[in-house]
């Protein structure tokens, strides 16, 4: 049985703990609001971006010299996942989610004997796979945070894949992230970029058009692609990170109220087993004092 | 044939405008154009300027865009802005600070088209400051 100054000890570093966990949920819900808005906001603009390019490709399809970056290299063996996480832990299982997902698709992938490749963003996913893939990531890159930060990362991320594309180091990219529901609920996804995933032809989605005529392009085809499509990407990826972002905050929030209950339950009980002792103690002394006077 | 359309306006801030008008009057880098319905699908970058927007007869609205595209197709439009804003919003500030953007992305540019275009947006918002 611990000593009564063990137990003050333990009530006071689990009081201590419970603060901690306490502010931290408070400033996740603070960052919560900001991302979740960053994140709903940034939606409309990717999904439209998204339905676009898949009907370009759609019409693209089977063409010859359709741009690499809607049609991928036309191979199937190279594989990049990039891999969107957090910078930090202690939210829950928000970071093994995503890698676990990623883990799982890319044993799947060189199951079947294809090159796979990891980059990833937000240094806890290297954490997590470089046990297991250390000589396949690529790259890791720790996110800012901020707004600027991230349009900046998302940029540069682009460039690189455009170049790694030219120079064929992969041949389909796909990208994890974590989609923001709510507080409570976030679902890993993964979201293949390129090749971009062409829709069912019976898709509602995919307005029906007049004898599936050609895009009329101004001002000229290619001029176009060559901004819509590197753009595309862009959008996708800040996309990703802008869920994550509102994802990660609310994992976090969740992850610290339930500690911070936790702590709570846990001084309940050791106040009650330091309550129990301290009485023990006194009937103790008690009893010796009594039999002691009987004794005489 | 029907007199509305659906269109849809969204910049990487948010959605501005969804619902069914009856045309749009698009910059389009070679030049404005109207969308009415029933419009054959096109792909068009956009120049900085005003989008006008004939929700009804009596109805309309204007809206200036920087950059981006329309994806017109017969029953709808999206325009895919970088930045949009409400005509009665703007104002000269927000306008100086489009205006370097675009010296910035002009002095950025790498190669001659990339430059050519750069200088193109920079005149165009000029000439909107001007109007203003």
């Amino acid at each position: 049985m611990p000593s009564l100054k063990d137990l003050r000890t333990r009530i006071a570093s689990v009081k201590a703990t419970q603060k901690i966990t306490k502010a931290m949920q408070m400033v996740a819900a603070a960052k919560l609001r900001r991302a979740q808005e960053a994140a709903e906001q940034a939606r409309p603009y990717a999904e439209r971006m998204e339905e676009v390019i898949a009907r370009l490709g759609k019409l693209l399809e089977g063409r010859t010299g359709a741009p690499a970056l809607v049609m991928g290299t036309g191979r199937d063996e190279k594989h990049l996942l990039i891999v969107t996480t957090a910078d930090r832990g202690l939210c829950g299982g928000f970071n093994s989610s995503i890698v676990k997902l990623a883990r799982e698709h890319a044993t799947a992938l060189m199951a079947q004997g294809k090159q796979v490749q990891f980059m990833c963003l937000g240094q806890k996913g290297y954490d997590s796979l470089k046990y297991q893939f250390q000589d396949q990531i690529l790259d890791t890159r720790r996110l800012g945070g901020s707004k600027g930060e991230n349009f900046t990362l998302a940029r540069q991320v682009g460039i690189q894949l455009l170049e790694m594309l030219d120079s064929e180091s992969f041949d389909v990219c796909t990208l994890f992230y974590s989609e923001f529901r709510s507080i409570i609920s976030q679902i890993p996804t993964t979201q293949q970029l390129i090749p971009v995933v062409l829709p069912e032809a019976d898709d509602e989605s995919i307005r029906p058009r007049a004898g599936q005529a050609i895009y009329e392009y101004e001002p000229d085809e290619d001029e176009i692609l060559n901004e819509l499509l590197p753009r595309n990407i862009r959008v996708q990826i800040l996309r990703a990170m802008l869920e994550n972002g509102a994802s990660e905050q609310g994992a976090r929030m969740s992850a610290m109220d339930s500690a911070t209950r936790n702590a709570g339950e846990m001084i309940d009980k050791l106040t009650l087993q330091y309550n129990r002792a301290r009485q023990a103690i006194i009937t103790k002394e008690l009893i010796e004092i009594i039999s002691g006077a009987e004794a005489v | 044939m029907p007199d509305t359309f659906h269109f849809e306006l969204v910049s990487p801030e948010k959605l501005l405008f969804s619902a069914d008008v009856e045309m749009v009057v698009v910059p389009g880098s070679e030049g404005n154009f109207a969308i009415m319905p029933q419009h054959a699908p096109t792909l068009s970058t956009m120049r900085p300027g005003m989008l006008d927007i004939q929700i009804s007869a009596s109805e309309n609205k204007r809206i200036f865009v920087r950059g981006g595209f329309a994806d017109a197709s017969p029953a709808s439009l999206t325009v895919l802005a970088e930045f949009a804003l409400p005509e009665d919003e703007l104002d000269r500030d927000i306008l100086k600070q489009q205006i370097k953007n675009a010296k910035e992305d002009v002095a950025d540019a790498k190669d001659d088209q990339t430059r050519n275009r750069a200088q193109e947006h920079l005149d165009h918002l000029r000439v909107i400051e001007e109007a203003l």
